[in-house]
């Protein structure tokens, strides 16, 4: 049922004491609403209620295995919310003088610190809200860079056809026209398509690195020259860092400028699709160009300005912060090394079941192709995901990344134990059976939740939006 | 230290070996070795749990958190009833992800489409998406919805946020469109200055409302200048003043966009916040971010999906009309638990306190000589006043004890009242500032 059809007139909670002040004369009339909101009458207890109701039919980390490759869904400290809820980090207004904030100011100051040995930067920023908010401000810096060069021919990105569908999206709302790259049989940068399409048009270069197959590219140090040979900036997708950090930096392979998400390196929760961070770190190049908050600290004269207000998701830098210290040096390279075996140990049983896109040693995610079963059995990417949610766990991406026909991808994360891993092993086995002996079957799954597949052409013909009373 | 790994250091010798591998290097043997690193990281080595929450506490205490917030400009003190973190903190809730696979997770998309029916009733907009970063992104990534190859142009009152206007600014300089302010008269948006400015290849006009010297907009005689010239009128709102004043709808806006901070989310030193982006139906498919819609399943149920995933990065990349993945979901859900919980008595009772005790306040503090209101219109919540000693002294003066005053603007003050601050409480400042001020 919908909170909307639970409601019953009358019906409230009392949050509010009555007006202890003298009342003044209202607005004029043609200033006031005319009807109150339709919004639900319910009491707490039905609230309550509707809520726990709606939270048996979610699935998080907490419930079970959560392989969603590209989205690095590890375990979400408790330790986090403690430290982010202190009375003395909610309860501070962002715009209150700096000398009773400074608290505030040393969890940004010491995040960045650390943060940038991390990644081999000198400054970042932490006012983008959420990783694709991440790419288009760093994308500003470079456009920042190019303009205040005087130079006006740099209107195309670089990006290989891997990518996540972010990068080129930011590139378009940042005016760039976008080069697509192909990945070569390795599932690399093509090197002689990245020569011929370094020219002085180029702003810059967008990459991942491991990619998004799982590949740690070998040419990382030639492709970084290539392009600042031909005078564009670098820029580093950082979805990917789980694997690397402790192990290598995007600093160190010639990245000028990086986006992170904390909510998926650094622990953060998903929330069911945010709030995230998408903090910006630069090379002393591109520091100046940062954004600001001009109500907090004035405008910085060649910063690119804001891209949201304030300093962004301070709530969630907390949380990163409180995990980048619970893990220190040794933690941080322990869980990287320990989420590409875990991603090579998965493979590894997988791969007798279902063949992997490249076969090669993975960093921590990696890719199976459904293509051939599709051919063979009419059975895609899609119905071995529903199927695995029957055997209890959250099925892998679907159909990304698009170089991969029916792609399927992995990312157990360091969180998982070795039992973890071979029921999920066991899980891919059952299905290639299934396959084997009853396709049809699959069609239907999956059987054990509370809606089976929906409809979603219809969904989007006659979209129905929200709940309207008759 | 830990890490969270479950696996210990044997078991993982174990599964490395098990695969065929000596040494965890050979799993990064791609890495060239320039960039392979050879020492640790320079940072610290990892803490206990219970040395990470001391230091951590430790941090937090050198902030003040004021018992008495008087200050608005964008973050607002209201009261949070305590089944909005109850609820929102269920793990099922936190720890998952976008509900890509709709079979499992009807709960996060039925209460994404509840949200977005409740921020249409508090507007009286037909469509809403199911989040943005904030107000200030909101309104950009709404001033970038109307650009088309004929019009271009986005105009922005200076009465609103000043990191509003300064977010479109930047979004207008990234895609390289004509970005224009328009002047503030008596504290209102000039409507003939805006008539003046505006032409056929204006996209769009942002007004804030109220606007962020806290008075009301002319709203009306704004949108229908606006809609003379064919451009597009949106309409920045605080969602709690929503409870009292005209909506958006009945302005004629075509975009809605807000801080939704007030509905639920505690001040957190700007972060995380909520904004949403309500529109006119003829506009749905240029919407932004995700959006949550009703179907049915293969068995005739109801079953609520992500939907016009079409407009989305992932379907369209650089076609896409925006590059929104992760929004603010949990936050959105916050708001969802605060206008469920509170109905619609309970945002129309937040908003006459606020508006009776604002107004209260003003009237007593106005009778001290030296104060006096810059702005003779109406108002919600907030107000403007000179001030007879230095604003900055002031503000130093209330500090230390406890109060945190209207925000200083060269030396007038921006007051905010809202209904967590009692009768006593307001005549106790009005005392105290009374004091400072004969001093």
């Amino acid at each position: 049922m919908l909170i909307f059809e639970i409601s019953k007139k009358g019906r409230k909670s009392d949050y509010l004491p009555a007006c202890d002040v003298p009342l003044s004369a209202l607005p004029q009339a043609s200033k006031l609403r005319k009807d109150p909101p339709k919004l639900p009458e319910l009491s707490e207890i039905e609230l309550t209620r509707h809520y726990t109701r709606l939270a048996k039919q979610a699935f998080g980390v907490n419930s079970g295995f959560y392989p969603l490759g590209s989205c690095t869904m590890k375990y979400n400290p408790r330790v986090n919310e403690v430290t982010a809820s202190n009375p003395n980090f909610m309860g501070i207004h962002p715009l209150q003088p700096l000398e009773s904030a400074k608290g505030c100011r040393e969890v940004l100051d010491l995040a960045e610190s650390l943060l940038c040995e991390v990644t081999g930067m000198n400054a970042m920023s932490f006012q983008p809200a959420a990783g694709a908010h991440g790419e288009y401000t760093g994308l500003l810096l470079i456009k920042k860079y190019h303009e205040l060069r005087g130079d006006h021919l740099r209107t195309k990105i670089i990006i290989p056809d891997s990518a996540h569908g972010t990068n080129p999206a930011s590139a378009a709302m940042v005016g760039y026209s976008v080069v697509n790259i192909p990945s070569d049989a390795n599932g690399c940068v093509d090197m002689d398509a990245l020569k011929k399409a370094c020219t002085d048009e180029i702003a810059g270069l967008m990459l991942t690195n491991p990619n998004t197959l799982g590949l740690f590219d070998p040419n990382i140090l030639e492709i970084t020259q290539l392009v600042h040979a031909c005078g564009g900036l670098n820029y580093y997708d950082g979805a990917n860092l789980n694997a690397i950090m402790g192990k290598s930096r995007p600093g160190d392979m010639g990245f000028d400028v990086v986006h992170l998400n904390l909510h998926k390196t650094f622990s953060t929760p998903h929330g069911g699709g945010g709030p995230g961070s998408g903090p910006v770190g630069c090379k002393n190049i591109l520091k100046s160009y940062l954004p600001d908050s001009i109500m907090i600290e004035g405008r910085k004269p060649e910063s690119i300005g804001q891209v949201r207000s304030f300093y962004g998701n301070f709530g969630i830098v907390v949380r990163a912060l409180t995990y980048i210290l619970s893990l220190g040096s040794d933690g941080l390279k322990a869980a990287s090394e320990t989420a590409v075996l875990n991603a090579n140990y998965l493979m590894h049983q997988v791969k007798e079941y279902f063949p992997v896109a490249y076969d090669h040693v993975c960093m921590h995610e990696f890719v199976l192709t459904l293509e051939k079963t599709k051919h063979d059995k009419n059975i895609s990417a899609l119905d071995v995901a529903k199927g695995l949610i029957d055997y209890g766990m959250h099925p892998p991406t679907m159909y990304f990344p698009l170089i991969v026909h029916e792609a399927l991808m992995l990312e157990p994360t360091e969180t998982e134990s070795r039992e973890s891993l071979d029921q999920a092993a066991m899980a891919f086995k059952a299905i290639k059976e299934k396959i084997d002996m009853d396709p049809d079957a699959l069609h239907a799954a999956p059987l054990s939740t509370p809606i089976g597949r929906p409809d979603e052409v219809n969904a989007a013909r006659n979209p129905i939006l929200r709940y309207t009373s008759k | 230290m830990g890490g969270y790994l479950p696996s210990t250091q044997n078991e993982r010798n174990d599964m490395l070996k098990s695969i065929g591998y000596k040494d965890i290097n050979d799993l990064y043997k791609d890495v060239p070795s320039q960039v392979l690193l050879k020492t640790d990281l320079s940072i610290p080595k990892g803490l206990s749990e219970m040395d990470v929450r001391s230091k951590l506490d430790g941090i937090a205490a050198k902030n003040i958190a004021f018992p008495v917030v008087m200050r608005g400009a964008g973050a607002y003190d209201h009261y949070i009833p305590a089944i909005v973190g109850s609820v929102t903190s269920k793990e099922e809730f936190s720890t998952t992800y976008t509900p890509y696979q709709a079979e499992l997770s009807q709960g996060v998309l039925q209460s994404i489409f509840e949200f977005q029916t409740m921020i249409c009733e508090l507007t009286g907009m037909d469509v809403s998406n199911a989040s943005m970063y904030d107000g200030s992104s909101s309104a950009a990534e709404a001033a970038m919805m109307c650009l088309d190859r004929r019009r271009q142009q986005v105009l922005v009152s200076q009465a609103a946020h000043p990191e509003t206007i300064e977010t479109i600014r930047t979004y207008c300089w990234g895609r390289n469109v004509p970005f224009n302010t328009i002047p503030v008269k008596n504290g209102l948006t000039d409507v003939e200055a805006l008539k003046s400015m505006i032409n056929n290849k204006t996209a769009c006009v942002f007004i804030q409302q109220p606007n962020f010297l806290g008075q009301i907009e002319q709203a009306d005689l704004l949108n229908k200048v606006t809609h003379e010239a064919g451009a597009k009128a949106i309409m920045g709102v605080y969602p709690t003043s929503l409870g009292m004043l005209k909506t958006p709808a009945e302005y004629d806006a075509d975009i809605v966009t807000g801080e939704g901070q007030p509905l639920g989310l505690a001040l957190n030193y700007g972060g995380p916040y909520l904004g949403f982006m309500a529109c006119k139906k003829e506009l749905t498919r240029s919407l932004p971010g995700r959006i949550v819609g009703e179907t049915k399943d293969n068995k005739g149920n109801r079953a609520f999906v992500l939907t016009l995933q079409a407009r989305e990065q992932h379907i369209r990349r650089e076609k896409a009309s925006s590059n929104v993945c992760s929004n603010q979901a949990l936050c959105a859900m916050m708001a969802a638990v605060y206008m469920a919980a509170m109905g619609p008595e309970g945002i129309e009772q937040a908003a006459a306190l606020s508006f009776h005790k604002a107004h209260y306040f003003a009237q007593e503090l106005t009778k001290i000589e030296g104060f006096s209101l810059i702005y003779d219109g109406e108002y919600f919540n907030e107000f403007i006043t000179s001030c007879p000693i230095d604003a900055k002294q002031l503000e130093r003066a209330l500090m230390e004890k406890g109060i945190l005053s209207g925000l200083v603007l060269d030396n007038t003050m921006l007051w905010c009242v809202t209904e967590k601050l009692s009768k006593e409480t307001l005549d106790d400042v009005v005392k105290t500032i009374r004091e400072v001020c004969l001093i």
